[in-house]
């Protein structure tokens, strides 16, 4: 097995134990499907506005170089600056050269999953750059260390009395057992670094062509306000983030408010165009707009799989996966978890390293029911699947497969064993769960399921 | 350096698209096209018989907008002038003890600051940014209100700038009859319309009171902007 199957097998099990992580995830996730399916209901039509999504994003993406050349030569009338960066390094470079040329010490940053998926922010740091996560969820868990739990509530994982005495430690904050008056604590840290910051980088949501403007959706206004104090604002943004038109915003925003976090629409949503205006007092002095490719391409050259490039990263396939509610989001090993993150990581990542991925799921198809737009995410697991096999034959699995179809080929090898297995059944419970048993992955936490008593050949002819 | 690696990552990612999409894309995906997109583009009524409802006359939007930002936790007067918003400021302004306010423009934010008698910064001029966040309140103009969603949308334009409609943790907005958008894609209509080819930096739709629930889901108020929005609608 791959070493990287071999961690994630070991870290599923570790969080599979862990059963009050577990209670904590799926209390928050079964009240927030409970207000989820209210907002969906408020919808006139909301299975045709997944059609809509899925019609509209696919256009935008059949159009993606036009679109982009659009949107490029907008956003530089609008007086921002584009890059573009095949990869992850790429990138990195950019950005560094910007916060180098500006003599920045200080960047604060609003949630990017761009920014997770090139660790941009460990990249800036062993540079000297202080960086600064202003999301909530994403600000404690840069404290803790470690990658967010989930693509759209980072923070999910953690109780309040941890993250209190997480700040006690950290911030030398007073314990509390309120989540208000953490929050607060939080935005009285941050105040302080949005003014002092020299840069702010952020993420986008959608990237309005014909505009020339990135639309960026979040709650809390920590955005709004990364945007708004430093000199220097710089977006991070996938390809795939484009759409046509202003008006398309308004079927897309309120989607992805409701799938991805139960609300009609989010808090804020902010289109930057560019840097401040000659009529307008404050903003930054440059806008940079850097379009990251990363695997993106490749995932638009199959023409199935193309379509997980519709994925607008609401998180609602997450909430609704058994897999993701059972191993949470640290278990996988990647920026995206969950049933996107295990179809679009494979192809961005390499299929021979990722393709356990594909076997993270009971293709119960939940997620492809609740997509805002429409990918069919389980089908292309198991498209990913049967890749996975052609790709790396195991000489072992070859040859059994061989043996099986040779018994089951020929009447008389079969009903001979049927006749030892059902033997071997009864012998069983004496190695069964121990290591004798040939079975024992199987058995040590599950029954097989007996053989029945006889087969229906058996059956037909004791009938005559 | 720097310059020509970005100039090869232009012309390879656009090279690589043109030839990933010379592959035609499967059966499903092209119904669903075929089935939205093949007379143009969805129209404003196509995209409302989606969104939840909004009203046909100006009053069942007021009602609609004030079910919304009871919901949202945003509190919303219509007032019949704006006397009458600027006496319900006094009280608010008496009650949250307000010491320090900003504005900016002249007409009625002139009128109410110089009613309230307190001292406001101006952020249509230079101002500074630590006195700004020392405001206790801020209160501004806006581009529209929109009844379907309990939103109310703001500008770099509008405001002259993008931090008074953030930084201080009472955000108020003065809004006239006029302004009341029935939909989102109206609103949206409207915008392009209105800054058709000269954009404003920013366009902010706000939605309630800063929000976050990034601790248990437990929803708190003013996670880093306004913990409280007021929304005067004078009609």
């Amino acid at each position: 097995m791959n070493p990287l199957a071999l961690e994630f097998k070991k870290r599923a099990t570790a969080s599979v134990a862990d059963v009050n992580r577990r209670k904590l995830v799926l209390t928050a996730l079964s009240k927030f499907e409970v207000k989820r399916n209210e907002k969906v209901a408020q919808f006139k039509n909301w299975q045709k506005g997944r059609e809509l999504a899925a019609a509209l994003k696919w256009d935008a993406l059949e159009n993606l170089a036009e679109n982009l050349e659009l949107l490029v030569n907008n956003l530089e009338k609008n007086g921002a600056k584009v890059h573009w960066a095949a990869t992850g390094e790429e990138a990195k470079n950019i950005i560094a050269s910007i916060a180098k040329e500006k003599n920045a010490k200080l960047i604060v940053k609003s949630k990017a999953m761009t920014a997770e998926e090139i660790h941009l922010n460990e990249a800036l740091e062993k540079q000297g750059f202080e960086v600064v996560e202003t999301d909530l969820g994403e600000f404690i868990v840069q404290l803790r260390n470690e990658p967010p739990y989930h693509i759209v509530f980072p923070a999910m994982h953690l109780t309040r009395y941890e993250i209190s005495d997480l700040f006690s430690e950290k911030l030398k904050s007073q314990p509390t057992d309120k989540a208000e008056e953490l929050t607060m604590i939080a935005r009285r840290v941050l105040r302080d670094k949005y003014i002092r910051a020299d840069i702010g980088i952020t993420g986008g949501n959608f990237a309005v062509a014909e505009l020339g403007a990135i639309s960026i959706t979040e709650n809390e206004g920590n955005a709004r306000l990364t945007a708004a104090l430093p000199r220097v604002m710089i977006t991070l943004i996938g390809i795939e983030k484009v759409v046509r038109r202003m008006e398309d915003l308004a079927l897309f925003l309120p989607m992805l408010a409701t799938a991805g976090a139960a609300q009609t629409i989010s808090g804020y949503n902010t289109l930057y165009s560019g840097p401040r205006k000659s009529d307008e007092i404050d903003g930054p002095e440059e806008y940079h707009v850097v379009l990251l490719d990363n695997g993106r391409t490749e995932l638009l050259a199959d023409p199935v799989e193309r379509d997980a490039l519709r994925c607008i990263r609401c998180g609602a396939c997450l909430n609704v996966c058994p897999i993701y509610k059972t191993i949470g989001g640290h278990a996988y090993g990647t920026t995206y978890c969950g049933p996107i993150g295990a179809v679009i990581t494979p192809r961005m990542r390499g299929i021979e390293d990722w393709q356990h991925l594909s076997y993270a799921s009971s293709l119960c198809g939940a997620c492809t029911e609740i997509c805002p737009v429409k990918i069919d995410l389980h089908h292309h697991l198991l498209k990913n699947r049967r890749i996975a096999g052609t790709k790396t034959p195991v000489w072992w699995q070859k040859t059994a497969f061989k043996i099986y179809a040779k018994i089951s080929n020929s009447p008389t090898l079969w009903s001979l064993m049927t006749k030892f297995g059902r033997l071997g059944q009864k012998l069983h419970p004496l190695i069964k769960g121990t290591k004798l048993d040939p079975a024992y992955a199987w058995t040590k936490n599950r029954d097989l399921p007996p053989i029945a008593k006889q087969t229906f050949k058996e059956w037909w002819r004791m009938r005559k | 350096m720097v310059e020509d690696a970005q100039m090869n990552d232009k012309s390879t990612i656009l090279t690589l698209i043109r030839h990933a999409l010379k592959t035609p894309t499967h059966a499903e995906t092209a119904k669903l096209k075929e089935k939205y997109l093949a007379s143009g583009k969805p129209s404003v009524e196509e995209i409302n018989s989606i969104l939840p409802p909004c009203g046909a006359t100006f009053e069942e939007n007021l009602s609609i907008f004030k079910k919304n930002a009871d919901d949202l936790k945003a509190d919303f007067y219509p007032v019949k002038s704006l006397d009458e918003a600027i006496e319900n400021l006094k009280k608010i302004a008496q009650a949250e003890n307000w010491k320090l306010i900003a504005t900016h423009g002249n007409g009625d934010l002139k009128t109410t600051a110089e009613k309230l008698g307190l001292p406001a910064i101006y952020t249509d001029k230079k101002y500074d940014v630590h006195e700004l966040e020392k405001c206790d309140a801020a209160i501004t103009y806006c581009d529209a209100l929109v009844a379907q969603t309990g939103s109310v949308i703001v500008s770099s334009r509008t405001n002259k700038g993008r931090a008074i409609s953030v930084l201080p943790p009472h955000h108020v907005i003065i809004a006239y009859k006029e302004q009341l958008i029935p939909s989102l894609p109206e609103a949206f209509a409207l915008l392009k319309k209105k800054y058709n080819g000269n954009l404003p930096s920013m366009i902010s739709i706000i939605t309630g009171p800063s929000r976050t629930g990034d601790i248990e889901r437990i929803l708190v108020l003013g996670a880093h902007g306004p913990k409280k929005l007021t929304i005067f609608l004078i009609a």
